[in-house]
């Protein structure tokens, strides 16, 4: 008895995995299989703010706008033109002809829709920055929409090309309930205008998507070369390379440099760094909050920053495509300049400074950090040379944060990805305006850069940019460390250009 | 017998709710669930906003007793990650980490027994010593370490096996071999330590002496003897593979149960996290009650009792 239930269970068991089927990836099988370590079941850009979804947001789902990365201009996607009307709004012609995965036509209703729900903050949508500086959409005609704005907000273009995806009428309304009475809106199916549609979701396991052969052919994201595209997780960096080189998967990133350097021996797989908008900096308690008050010393912050060998870390942990910073922002963000005062490495310097500030025989802090363990590793190293003996408190994410937020942190090192929106308002205007994530609340920058993120003149920014700038890296609130870049493994089937903002085009991919 | 057996399921019952409540609350202090939520970049009006949205601005026992009282009912919630009915993801991932576990567990009671009645056998002779030499590796083996040997070799240089996934059987072989050989040593140690005092008893002297054939002897009247500790032994580790598989999940990309396990608690997902902990404290009590019954199968004796 005992044993025939044991057989039943055990081919229970196996039916039941049985029915999970395997793409095959390749140029043969004309499928491009990319693969991250992260899980991925809500297939939704407004329910789900993985870097995942934002790539998947850009392939399945069309904005109005696009950003052409050669010229960094904003170019009509699914508008065919567009202007502001006055600093609060925005008028959009929209393009006539296109069509949605389900067959729907695209027209004014469907942008009235979108921006009418994702902008009500009752629906929850996970990244309110991307959506919360829009109040409403009104239709003009069948063709024509005015997005009105809450206040002027110069980082708009750059929301509306990147963030702001355009659903369907009517598309969440039938989302199904949980049982707390919540609306799932994730769980919709998913719809869109762009290059790819989703085909199959496995939840946690893969994403299936198919060339969307009605895509609009005016598109300047262009129709697709490849004919499938698969997403898969696989956790494990080591996996990610085994599958790589046995042609299971073609494309991975997040590769470490030593790792990369391996890959980049094999015949197969081509190895490519690449910057991308993700800056590191060390944040100092320059108000004495978190009981350490060295910091509140100008001379010991001036210290820190002669101690720190950034340019070395870039040459042997980050890799070729990272640059160092001096400004608390991205090079390629709008309004981001290097020309702000910079503190070379010079340990000597340090010395003397710490000397000077009465710390002789150095002192004993903590320095706390959440991500690449081995670059704040780095400094550590760096400050113990000088005497500053930094002891690591390397703890999640959302545990640091708090901690930051609460001020208890004398030496934080952490990192910023600004959401890939190439405009200083998504890191320089987010750090220093007052609010918790800012060290110093100093007003004079907080009023530079209110200003900055709420006028349209571009050069009036550009200046407001660089005063605040200036300061902050001249006070040394923070310390810019250097701009991230990711190695990219691919297979050498695969023609693949790697882009800055992390957001890979699987749409401009061929095969070699 | 039923009274005993009643009074130990409400014992194992309040363990998995005490265990509930503590995972429900150390989740709460490793930071903020609407953090996770929300993601790195959020803003302070992001995570204020799904704090309200989502109800994390409740009192964590209210938050507590909400979920159990739906739990009883078997409706444990929403994830606040996957956006998803959680038991339907529960149940999605429960027959791969299963299968695996079985696979496992089946590789290394294969391995390990007849190991173990062989040493028995022939104890302090060179097979002995193999078999002790094999069940050493085993325990000092990490079983990531040995899993990535595996895809080196047979996967990569070799490719005799698929890395990823579970879409065939063959996917299986790798991870099941990687964490069945960590259980290895524990059953063979017991099958020997087991048969050896077995072989050495007076009935089985008896039975020699009788005339009957050695390997009816061997199988009918000392194995089903000595292997009454090893099913208990292998209830148990059943169990530890359900919630210990992570690491061999997270290798070979199986999407069970401990990977999800490990993810929940990374993106601070408490009703995924409650669910799995009690649906793997369930497992262990059922498991419990299953090798008794085995036991009970094997061994006339306890049926009696």
């Amino acid at each position: 008895m005992i044993r025939k239930l044991l057989t039943t269970t055990a081919l229970a068991a196996f039916v039941a995995v049985a029915g999970v089927g395997q793409a095959m990836a390749g140029k043969a099988d004309d499928t491009l299989v990319w693969s991250t370590d992260r899980e991925v079941t809500v297939v939704d850009p407004y329910f789900n703010n993985t870097r995942e979804l934002v790539i998947i947001g850009n392939t399945v789902w069309d904005g109005l706008l696009f950003r052409n990365l050669k010229t960094g201009d904003y170019e009509p996607l699914l508008a065919e033109s567009y202007e502001w009307i006055d600093n609060t709004t925005l008028e959009f012609k929209l393009r006539e002809g296109v069509t949605f995965h389900d067959g729907s036509t695209f027209d004014a209703d469907d942008v009235v829709y979108t921006v009418n729900f994702v902008a009500d903050k009752d629906h929850g949508v996970l990244t309110q920055a991307n959506v919360d500086w829009m109040d409403h959409a009104e239709k003009v005609d069948q063709y024509t929409v005015r997005i009105k704005l809450k206040e002027p907000f110069p980082a708009a273009l750059a929301y509306l090309a990147q963030a702001v995806f355009i659903m369907p009428e009517g598309h969440y309304d039938g989302a199904p309930e949980t049982a707390e009475g919540k609306k799932n809106y994730g769980a919709v199916e998913p719809v869109g205008t762009g290059p790819y549609k989703v085909t199959n979701v496995v939840p946690g396991e893969r994403i299936e998507m198919a060339r969307n052969d009605d895509y609009f052919k005016a598109s300047p994201k262009g129709m697709p070369a490849i004919g499938k595209l698969t997403f898969r997780t696989i956790t494990e960096m080591n996996t990610q390379m085994a599958e790589l080189l046995t042609g299971g998967i073609d494309w991975i990133w997040d590769v470490p440099k030593e790792q990369a350097e391996q890959l980049s021996e094999h015949p197969d797989v081509t190895v490519e760094n690449a910057k991308t908008m993700r800056i590191s900096y060390i944040a100092f308690d320059v108000n004495g909050t978190s009981g350490d008050e060295q910091f509140t010393d100008k001379k010991v912050r001036e210290a820190v920053a002669h101690a720190i060998n950034r340019q070395s870390i870039v040459d042997n942990l980050v890799g070729p495509a990272s640059v160092v910073l001096n400004a608390a922002c991205h090079p390629d963000q709008f309004g981001c300049t290097q020309d702000v005062p910079a503190w070379d490495y010079d340990p000597e310097k340090a010395k003397a400074l710490l000397k000077e500030a009465g710390y002789e025989n150095g002192f004993e802090t903590d320095i706390y950090a959440y991500r690449q363990r081995e670059y704040t590793e780095a400094v550590i190293g760096d400050l113990a040379a000088v005497g500053i003996k930094a002891n690591l408190k390397f703890m999640q994410y959302r545990a640091l944060r708090d901690l930051v937020w609460k001020g208890e942190t004398p030496l934080h090192h952490m990192t910023w990805g600004s959401n890939s929106i190439p405009d200083a308002s998504a890191s320089t205007g987010h750090f220093f305006s007052g609010g918790r994530d800012d060290p110093a609340k100093d007003p004079k920058v907080t009023e530079l850069l209110a200003e900055a993120g709420t006028i349209t003149d571009p050069d009036k920014r550009k200046e407001l940019y660089k005063e605040a700038l200036s300061i902050i890296s001249g006070e040394l609130y923070w310390l810019p460390m250097f701009s991230y870049a990711k190695y990219y493994a691919f297979s050498s089937d695969l023609d693949f250009t790697p882009t800055p903002d992390e957001i890979p085009r699987f749409y401009t991919a061929k095969w070699n | 017998m039923l009274v005993y057996a009643l009074k130990r399921l409400g014992v194992a019952g309040l363990v998995a709710l005490t265990v509930s409540f503590l995972s429900f609350s150390l989740i709460y202090v490793s930071g903020d669930p609407a953090f996770a939520l929300a993601g790195e970049t959020a803003t302070e009006a992001d995570i204020e906003n799904i704090r309200r949205v989502y109800g994390f601005d409740r009192p964590i026992v209210v938050q507590y007793l909400d979920w159990l009282g739906s739990a009883l009912t078997g409706d444990f919630g929403h994830s606040n990650y996957l956006n998803t009915d959680v038991a339907s993801v529960i149940f999605d991932r429960l027959p791969v980490t299963m299968t695996l576990g079985a696979c496992a567990l089946a590789f290394a009671l294969a391995l390990a027994i007849p190991l173990g009645v062989l040493a028995a056998m022939r104890p302090n002779t060179l097979l002995d010593r193999f078999a002790l030499t094999v069940a050493v590796i085993g325990q000092a083996l990490p079983s990531f370490w040995f899993a990535l040997i595996m895809i080196f070799w047979l996967g990569i240089t070799w490719r005799l096996l698929p890395i990823t996934g579970t879409a065939s059987w063959l996917n299986f072989i790798m991870p099941s071999v990687a964490l069945g050989y960590y259980i290895t040593p524990a059953v063979m140690r017991l099958t020997r330590a087991g048969m050896m005092e077995v072989l050495s008893s007076d009935y089985i002297r008896t039975a020699r002496a009788k005339g009957l054939k050695p390997v009816r002897v061997l199988f009918k009247h000392a194995l089903r003897n000595a292997i009454i500790p090893v099913v208990a032994l292998s209830a148990v580790q059943f169990g530890f593979m359900l919630g210990g598989s992570i690491v061999i999940e997270t290798i070979f990309a199986i999407n069970g149960l401990g990977f999800l396990a490990w993810e929940s608690i990374q993106r601070g997902d408490l009703p995924m996290m409650q669910a799995i902990v009690l649906v793997l404290a369930c497992f262990y009590i059922v498991l419990t009650f299953v090798a008794d019954l085995l036991n009970a199968f094997l061994d006339p004796r306890i049926r009696v009792s």
